[in-house]
């Protein structure tokens, strides 16, 4: 998997008359870990969802490698993109959801193999064969066949985290990958993205978990009304930070 | 319903532990008590209603048995007579391929209603309006006389050139013409029925799917039905019931079904009409039965992964039941 490098560019979304996206620009290089702060309400998770396209930007775009995503340029516009060739974009970029959402009627194991088998990119044995790997990685190979009401929060967070590499993305994307866990799971998961971050992929990370910006990101990023307030090197931003905004925000963290 | 623990609980009581007499506790530690077995409540009121109801139904089956009305030995002379299982046969065709094609419809339907293209959502709901407004009956009849409505049934572009164009009398058969009715009827009730059970599949299903970039169609077979199925089953089974019996009215397209066979025999034997009817009466129970035993079945296939234990079936609920009233059984024997 060669890593990406993700531009967002002019991002704004309205919700009603709510400005959830006020004019967000960022670049994130190829293999960087970057995390995404800010109290709730920020406008963390829609940006997140917009370099997939599960949230359409009302203006501005993302693109991976310099290719928009979701939209192409026509002379100096942008036109949405047909749904078919969303969802191959989506293929290169991996995504891991706060409520797991795996699929509950599918093992683990099955969980992990769905995509290659939907998307043929792999035949039935290679994706399984690949599957059973992936779930080695991530420490759940003998639980390949339970399903996931069977599983901890934590294993199923982690057998989430195999599906999201099961098409080899040079991106992954987790929207609050830990919060809905008990706080003895966090670890596990936290393990698993720390290994995750040393093989190059770019990853970016809306998470509350300061001592994973802190040990593991290159670039920790701080939104906060639909605005980036504050970017930087986690010894800058969290140890140093020049905004207030990040100063108060950094203080209800500890 | 009790849970399988409960109900031994009620008929198998485990053996009454000893607590002191003495009700003022004075002799009675706390280290004592917390020794005992604590006792289950008692049902009394249950034993009495099962007592009143048992007698009740005993005298009900006594006068179905004994009335001479019923005629048992002409029952048993029609029940497996050739032209009533050649009516039930029919019955069981028309209802197959109903429910077969109605659910596809419907899948259809429902598909269409929540669709985001506004002109077919628009034309399945007014389809399902439409079609659950006109009884059954009517919509058989006027098919039965479509032949007289519009004589010739041709393709082309309305109000333009005819590119094609066939007879319609003799076109379809009578049974062609129930299946057609009764699916026309079904699939508006099937679809509402598939709607609510994909709109009971987690919003966080379809972003799952669609972040792997899953083609539609397979979000839709592999994902969301087999989660959707769960919460159709029971409904479409519902359904299903109800066809079995509204099949009865293919009667009046000169389709002789089960009920039509034992209708048109009643004519002619008119003594046997009341056996006629226990007939129909049993082969219908014996029908909506053997649909109930599928659908469990078929509920615990597409339950998995929705629960963490299966729940038993019924044999293996009997043999767990058994093993413990033996175990309670052989227990009270050594204390």
């Amino acid at each position: 998997m060669t890593a990406v490098a993700v531009e967002i560019h002019n991002a704004h979304k309205w919700y009603g008359t709510r400005h959830v996206l006020a004019g967000v620009d960022l670049t994130i290089a190829a293999g960087t870990v970057a995390t995404i702060l800010g109290p709730s309400g920020a406008g963390k998770s829609t940006l997140l969802r917009a370099v997939n396209h599960l949230e359409k930007l009302d203006v501005g775009y993302v693109s991976l490698n310099g290719e928009p995503i979701g939209v192409r340029r026509r002379s100096d516009r942008l036109k949405e993109l047909s749904e078919r060739a969303i969802l191959a974009q989506r293929r290169r970029i991996g995504f891991v959801f706060q409520s797991f959402n795996l699929f509950p009627h599918l093992t683990a194991l099955e969980n992990v193999a769905a995509a290659p088998i939907a998307t043929r990119s792999a035949s039935r044995e290679q994706a399984r064969a690949a599957a059973r790997e992936l779930l080695d990685r991530v420490g759940l190979a003998d639980r390949a066949d339970s399903y996931p009401r069977q599983l901890s929060g934590g294993q199923q967070q982690r057998v989430a985290i195999a599906r999201a590499l099961a098409l080899s993305p040079g991106v992954i994307l987790f929207d609050e990958p830990t919060s809905a866990l008990d706080p003895e799971l966090v670890g596990e998961v936290l393990r698993v993205m720390r290994d995750l971050a040393s093989t190059g992929t770019t990853l970016i990370v809306v998470t509350h978990e300061l001592g994973f910006a802190r040990e593991a990101a290159d670039l920790v990023v701080l939104l906060d009304q639909g605005r980036i307030v504050e970017q930087g090197t986690p010894a800058d931003v969290l140890d140093h930070p020049r905004h207030p905004r990040t100063r108060e925000f950094l203080s209800h963290m500890r | 319903m009790p849970t399988y623990r409960e109900q031994t609980a009620a008929t198998e009581p485990p053996p009454a532990p000893s607590i002191p007499a003495d009700p003022s506790g004075a002799t009675v530690g706390p280290d004592t008590l917390s020794r005992q077995r604590v006792i289950p409540l008692r049902h009394p009121g249950r034993w009495i209603a099962a007592l009143v109801v048992t007698v009740f139904v005993a005298q009900v089956i006594e006068s179905v048995a004994t009335n001479r009305f019923f005629q048992w030995d002409r029952f048993g002379y029609w029940f497996l007579r050739p032209v009533v299982v050649d009516g039930l046969l029919v019955t069981l065709e028309v209802t197959a391929w109903t429910a077969v094609l109605g659910l596809l419809g419907g899948i259809v339907l429902a598909l269409g209603r929540l669709s985001r293209n506004p002109i077919l959502s628009t034309l399945s709901w007014a389809y399902v309006w439409l079609f659950r407004s006109i009884p059954l009956i009517v919509v058989l009849l006027f098919l039965y006389n479509f032949s007289a409505i519009y004589p010739q049934i041709s393709i082309g572009v309305p109000f333009g050139p005819v590119l094609f164009s066939v007879e319609e009398a003799r076109l379809a058969p009578a049974f062609v013409l129930a299946v057609i009715g009764l699916t026309l009827n079904e699939s508006a009730y099937a679809a509402e029925v598939v709607r609510g059970g994909i709109l009971s599949v987690d919003r966080g299903q379809h972003e799952a799917a669609a972040s792997l970039g899953m083609p539609k169609l397979y979000q839709f077979r592999r994902i969301v039905l087999p989660q959707a199925l769960r919460s159709i089953i029971p409904n479409y089974v519902n359904q299903l019931i109800g066809l079995i019996k509204g099949t009865s009215l293919v009667f009046y397209v000169s389709l002789l079904d089960l009920f039509g066979t034992v209708q048109s025999m009643g004519a002619t034997y008119s003594g046997d009409i009341v056996p006629l009817l226990m007939v129909a009466t049993v082969w219908y129970v014996i029908l909506t039965s053997i649909v109930s035993v599928v659908q469990f079945y078929v509920e615990r296939y597409y339950a998995r992964g929705a629960v963490a234990v299966m729940p038993p079936t019924p044999l293996q609920r009997v043999v767990g039941q058994v093993r413990e009233g033996w175990s309670l059984l052989t227990a009270r024997g050594r204390t």
